[in-house]
């Protein structure tokens, strides 16, 4: 079957026998529905098979392809593990360091310098490796060379990331499913300008446009004569005005992406039976086409997040990205970079958790597109065959047992 | 053996192939066979596959025994368990899958064999023959590489060698210029050419047993007559036991000699080609043999009066415009039409259709068949607008639309339906299929909630299907179920003009037959004008009142359907029609004696 949406289909063509054969034509127009469930348990001897796929169709019965889609990615379990991770540190970013203008739980809103305490070693005290009982102590990741608590700093670096992920993600979804489709659409001409347009993208270096956005953002105050609490505005605002102009670069993949599946999904025959029934192109865009994309376009944005948070620590890393005030895991590395063989913690915490989360978000990726993808059918382990066959094996005893009762 | 006439007496005399030198690597189960030796015996077959959390039984305890030169047909609809079983001979099923009991070959235990085993048993003394020659062929290899490589993972031969055994197969499979055809690509063969390419490929280490599932569902009729001419002939030449895995009851009365029928994984009936076919016992049995079309049913010499009323194209004259037989507008009207595929690129355009003449009176139902590419989608895709016309004047229902802007065509859209071909893909998967049926009814006549809801739930009513399906999703639908919704959606706006393109032909036979009946009565309820597209006679026989046969883009006859199915007049209908595979050997018989006439005295090979 070429349907590349593929969910195997059930064939309950059991329902086909609601149409008799000769003598019995003449009868109501209208079935009705107990009518045809005695059909269904009559059905035994009728002419009809249970049809392509019966097998896999019992999995999917009853299920909207959401619902199958959704079943499939909660039994990949490294999904769950990254989504569970994923969601541990953003709550624990969240809870201790507060969201925007409401503050956390952490005492240390501030990162206010101070003395530096015992060389600025972590006070956290984990079981079985440097202690005997769980312990947060004063600084639990630690102190920078100023004295600044080093948890506040890497759990608002990892809130930055975050956002800067997230605000990437949704730039470069909205540019590229628009591009995307209306090539893959309209094909012609606008496929062409749309296509050469992406192709020009495609050859900007991203390490160059963060430097001309770093250069832009101390410079282009002073040129437009602005005052000085524009350049601070900009100034906090980087890690949103860096995620809008990596998004507006990096959209190109997933507008390829997009323009591919489109031009394969406008030769399905449902599209043009939308056109016949009279539908306008928006619609048949909307409506028809980007539900059935919507796999290929969640699965790359997500793969395209993860390489986000890599990428917004690189950056900041050669100094390109997010500049201070503002904090973001590559700054912090890239600030304690001359400390790393007397202080290595400096270098291990932000280290640690850029791996957490691109990780994470790189297994919910590999869960979706294993989710989306139809062909991807489970084995069973070996443990579970053992005990169905038992089960199937205590089945057919009881079965013969009964029949030599009788 | 394979390749040696069976006029010739020992190996030795015979002349010395490539072949007879060659050192088999894989090992030989069980030596040698002579005709009429159980080469297979399959006890308790069966097949499970991992659903949910449970093992579900897709063929139940199969037994048979195959003997050497003897076709068994295994026959069911989609579903059966036909495949399946057979796949399992192999160990060829998913990984999800697996096989119990016993299948013995020539002495050694299939079922349970390790891989590497089982990789000496494949091509060498098993070998299959899949459905699809397009995709079973590697398209980045050339057909004689992929021949050779067979050959000489099973032989130590050298290239040359393997070469001359190549080419001698493609001459047994009589591919034309078989030397030429060597150094061919997959895609610069066509689909008939493919076929005999993967027979040849089957045939190469002169297997024990053959499998063929399906070797001609992906052909035309035509073409599916000559690779069952030449799969009659290998029958004769090859030691093998064949196993025909089919859901066509012609395929089978043409080759089987013994048939089994499956249903649901169980064996329903199980006997020789002549019992079955002559004194079926299972009611399954019967109502299969009973909903397959049989070509000219009601024939009988009376009617044979007069001249055929056909018209057909002579030279390069085209099929004219037939007279008008009614006062009212004809619902379609085509006048000297031309359809162009434009320039693609460096691909030149492509005519698909020319001088087509054709016109649908109200409510009368027209077939029109032909081979894959002969034009006729594109005619009906055309029909509705969906392709643009380049020459001639197109008119649906007294409306010009030759060259409708969209906007223009809105009105228009309402007088037409289509119905498409595969049920799979004409159902977006997304959507309800309540919501798909009440699309048309939205745009056009702007109904919403309670009102498009009743209209909604009329039409499934109409096409019997109940009305709590409308919430489901087309992957829960059958084929034929999701078949009846495109006719539902298709009829939502009462329109004077249905396109439908070849409904039937993704389905069994017996949802077919079903679908068939459904169609019929809604056209006499509704009576709308219809333009049957199918390539199969036997369908549009039964629906149609006249046809039209496409050929090469071109229509070749156009007449009243009594006349085309009992006495066609242009050579390629006669070739058409004779190509009809009937489910009844003895008829069978007769109809191939005629078919084959035919191809000799047309020197046809596809």
């Amino acid at each position: 079957m070429s349907n590349n949406n593929g969910f195997n289909e059930p064939d309950d063509a059991r329902l086909e026998q609601e149409i008799p054969e000769g003598d019995a034509v003449e009868r109501a127009l209208v079935p009705d529905v107990e009518g045809a469930a005695a059909h269904e348990v009559a059905g035994a001897d009728e002419a009809s098979g249970r049809g392509e796929g019966v097998g896999e169709g019992k999995e999917v019965a009853g299920l909207s392809q959401g619902q199958i889609v959704a079943r499939r990615f909660f039994r990949h379990r490294g999904a769950i593990f990254g989504l569970v991770t994923l969601a541990l540190v953003t709550l624990a970013s969240v809870l201790s360091m507060g969201l925007g203008p409401i503050p956390g739980l952490w005492r240390d809103q501030e990162m206010r310098s101070g003395d530096v305490i015992n060389g600025g070693t972590p006070t956290l005290q984990i079981p079985f490796i440097n202690g005997s009982t769980f312990s947060l102590g004063m600084y639990p990741f630690g102190q920078d060379s100023l004295g600044r608590d080093y948890f506040a700093q890497v759990l608002l670096g990892v809130q930055t990331s975050l956002f800067v992920a997230f605000i990437l993600g949704a730039v470069a979804l909205i540019l590229g499913v628009t591009v995307g489709s209306l090539a893959g659409y309209y094909r012609g001409w606008v496929d062409m300008a749309l296509m050469r347009l992406t192709d020009l993208v495609i050859t900007l270096p991203v390490i160059v446009i963060g430097a001309v956005l770093g250069a832009l953002i101390s410079k282009l105050p002073l040129r437009l004569h602005a005052g000085p609490e524009t350049a601070v505005w900009l100034r906090e605002n980087m890690p949103l005005l860096l995620a809008i102009a990596l998004g507006c670069v990096l959209w190109t993949g997933l507008a390829r992406l997009v323009r591919s599946e489109f031009l394969s999904l406008r030769e399905r025959e449902f599209v043009d039976s939308a056109r016949v029934a009279g539908a306008s192109d928006w619609r048949i865009i909307t409506k028809h086409m980007l539900p059935n994309a919507v796999g290929v376009i969640v699965v790359n944005t997500t793969l395209l997040m993860s390489s986000a948070v890599t990428l917004e620590a690189a950056l900041s890393f050669v100094g390109f990205g997010i500049q201070a005030p503002a904090v973001s895991l590559g700054r912090l590395i890239s600030e304690n970079q001359g400390a790393f063989s007397t202080r290595p913690w400096l270098f291990w915490w932000p280290g640690l958790f850029i791996i957490l989360i691109a990780l994470s978000i790189n297994f919910i990726g590999d869960g979706l597109r294993d989710a989306f993808d139809p062909r991807t059918k489970r084995v069973p382990s070996a443990r579970a065959m053992r005990k169905a066959e038992a089960e199937l094996a205590a089945r057919q005893s009881t079965q013969t047992a009964e029949g030599g009762a009788r | 053996m394979i390749g040696r006439k069976k006029t010739e007496a020992t190996p030795e005399s015979a002349s010395r192939s490539a072949f007879t030198d060659a050192i088999k690597l894989s090992r030989d189960t069980g030596g040698p066979v002579a005709n009429g030796d159980v080469i297979l015996t399959v006890r308790d077959l069966s097949v499970q596959f991992w659903v949910g959390d449970e093992w579900f039984t897709a063929v139940d305890k199969l037994s048979y025994d195959l003997h050497a030169g003897e076709v068994l047909a295994i026959v069911g609809e989609s579903g059966s368990g036909k495949t399946q079983s057979s796949m399992s001979l192999l160990g060829l099923l998913p990984p999800t899958g697996r096989a119990t009991g016993s299948a013995n070959l020539k002495g050694t235990e299939l079922v349970g064999m390790s891989i590497q085993e089982l990789r000496e048993i494949r091509g060498n003394e098993i070998s299959v023959i899949f459905q699809e020659p397009m995709t079973a062929l590697n398209p980045v290899y050339t057909v004689g590489f992929q021949i050779v490589e067979t050959l000489r993972t099973h032989y130590l031969m050298n290239p040359s060698a393997a070469k001359q055994r190549a080419i001698e197969l493609m001459t047994l499979v009589e591919i034309p210029d078989p030397a030429d055809s060597f150094d061919k690509y997959p895609h610069q063969l066509s689909g008939g050419q493919r076929q005999r390419i993967m027979i040849a490929q089957a045939l190469a280490c002169e297997p024990k047993l053959l499998i063929a599932d399906e070797p001609t569902t992906a052909l035309d009729v035509t073409v599916q007559a000559e690779i069952l001419k030449l799969m009659r002939d290998l029958r004769e030449r090859v030691s093998a036991g064949i196993i025909l895995i089919t859901h066509d009851m012609g395929v089978v009365a043409d080759m089987a000699d013994r048939i089994i029928v499956m249903k649901d994984g169980l064996v329903v009936e199980h006997g020789s080609s002549h019992d079955i076919f002559t004194n079926p016992q299972h009611p399954y049995t019967q109502q299969l043999l009973a909903s397959v079309p049989h070509l000219a049913e009601h024939a009988d010499g009376d009617d044979l009066a007069g001249p055929p009323q056909t018209t057909i194209m002579v030279g390069d004259t085209p099929v004219p415009l037939s007279e008008a037989r009614t006062e009212q507008t004809p619902a379609l009207l085509m006048e000297d039409v031309a359809i162009v595929y434009p320039k693609q690129g460096r691909r030149p355009e492509f005519r698909a259709a020319e001088h087509i003449n054709l016109r649908i009176e109200q409510g009368e139902v027209i077939g029109l068949v032909g081979e894959s590419g002969s034009g006729k989608t594109t005619l009906g895709r055309a029909a509705v607008a969906l392709l643009p016309v380049r020459e001639g004047t197109l008119t649906v229902g007294g409306h010009d639309i030759t060259h409708a802007s969209l906007k223009e065509l809105k009105p228009f859209r309402k007088t037409v339906g289509i119905v498409f071909q595969d049920p799979g893909s004409s159902l977006n998967p997304r959507l309800p299929v309540g919501e798909s049926i009440g699309e048309p009814l939205l745009l056009h006549e702007g109904l919403k909630g309670q009102a498009l809801s009743k209209r909604v739930e009329d039409l499934l009513d109409s096409v019997h299907l109940p009305r709590a399906m409308r919430n489901r999703y087309p992957h829960e639908l059958s084929g034929g179920q999701r078949q009846r919704i495109g006719i539902a959606r298709a009829l939502a706006l009462n329109p004077k003009l249905l396109i439908a393109d070849e409904p039937t032909s993704a389905l069994d036979v017996s949802v077919q037959a079903r679908v068939l009946d459904l169609f019929k009565e809604l056209q006499e309820q509704y009576g709308f004008a219809c333009l049957f597209i199918s390539h199969d006679l036997a369908v549009v026989e039964q629906v149609s009142s006249r046809i039209a046969v496409m050929h090469h883009g071109h229509l070749v006859e156009v007449g009243d359907t009594y006349d085309i199915v009992t006495r066609p007049q242009h050579p390629y209908t006669q070739r058409l029609l004779s190509a009809v595979p009937v489910p009844d050997p003895e008829e069978q018989r007769k109809r191939r004696e005629l078919r084959d006439a035919i191809i000799e005295e047309q020197h046809i090979v596809s």
